[in-house]
């Protein structure tokens, strides 16, 4: 099995939520993923680093975000991690709907978006230490069996 | 990237194009510019046209909703149109669609307003 790997940080600011879904993207391209499943990969990073800034560093723009992507064979892991507020009770925030900021026009889709797009979904979080969402997706399993 | 957003007056109906990227960073421009241009005197309605959106996520949602239940609240309405497959499906799990109308395509969209374009 072929392994490939690489990571990056960045500091806490929106600005970033772009340049980290297309780095992202632009890795995970040599899997030679379709255009949809590229751009779920891109939605997944969009949501999870929108939710450190947002909730984890409450838009502190000095703190950091990391990105470790790894590629085995056509399969992408891709863990999201912050050293922000944590979350108190993540079954709950990963409900459908449930937002801790309505105020801030907030629907509480993220965690469903990334649950919906990506095959697998784990969340790990302590308060007061940070959060880390670890996701897996297998690109293209049909086109894998055939050749 | 980043977005840009067209708003252009079709009698008493406010068009809204959007064009680019759709995210936390650029939405919180985009509310601003928005709520700015639906004051704007005369403006009844409001078609929001999203054909030329390369990129949406759930702060797109969030804008989008936060406009509708402004505008509903004051009795008026939005349509949103033309929405790309990978837009349309972020509206179908988000349970969006029960909530806001959406149209096929512009000119239809401002037909339902009663504007008929030449
Ligand atoms: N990195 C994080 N640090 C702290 N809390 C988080 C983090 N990510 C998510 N949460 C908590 O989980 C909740 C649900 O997250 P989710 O992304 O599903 O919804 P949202 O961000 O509130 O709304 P939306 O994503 O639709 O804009 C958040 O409201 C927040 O309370
Ligand atoms: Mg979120």
């Amino acid at each position: 099995m072929n392994t490939n790997m690489m990571r990056f940080s960045f500091s806490s600011q929106s600005r970033n939520e772009a340049f980290a879904r297309v780095t992202v993207a632009s890795f995970v391209s040599q899997l030679d993923p379709t255009m949809d499943e590229l751009t779920e990969i891109k939605t997944v990073v969009s949501e999870a680093v929108t939710n450190s800034i947002i909730h984890g560093y409450n838009s502190d723009p000095d703190q950091m975000i990391t990105i470790i992507c790894t590629l085995s064979d056509d399969e992408v892991e891709l863990i999201i991690q912050d050293e922000g507020v944590g979350i108190p009770d993540v079954d709950e925030a990963m409900e459908p709907l449930y937002t801790s900021k309505p105020d801030l026009e907030r629907s509480g889709m993220g965690f469903t978006i990334m649950e919906n797009f990506m095959d697998h979904v784990y969340v790990h979080s302590t308060e007061g230490e940070g959060t880390t969402v670890t996701m897996n997706k297998q690109f293209n399993r049909s086109k894998a069996m055939s050749q | 990237m980043g977005l840009t957003v067209d708003y252009e007056l079709k009698e008493t109906i406010l068009l809204a194009r959007l064009n680019g990227e759709l995210d936390h960073h650029t939405a919180s421009e985009l509310k601003e510019s928005w709520q700015l241009a639906l004051q704007q005197p005369g403006i009844k309605h409001m078609v929001l046209n999203l054909e030329s959106l390369s990129f949406m996520d759930s702060s797109g949602l969030g804008v989008i909703l936060g406009r509708y239940k402004e505008l509903k609240a004051e009795g008026r309405e939005m349509v949103v149109c033309s929405l790309t497959p990978a837009v349309d499906r972020l509206f179908q799990l988000s349970g969006l669609f029960k909530i806001i109308r959406f149209e096929e395509n512009e000119r239809y969209a401002l037909e339902t307003f009663g504007v008929v374009l030449s």
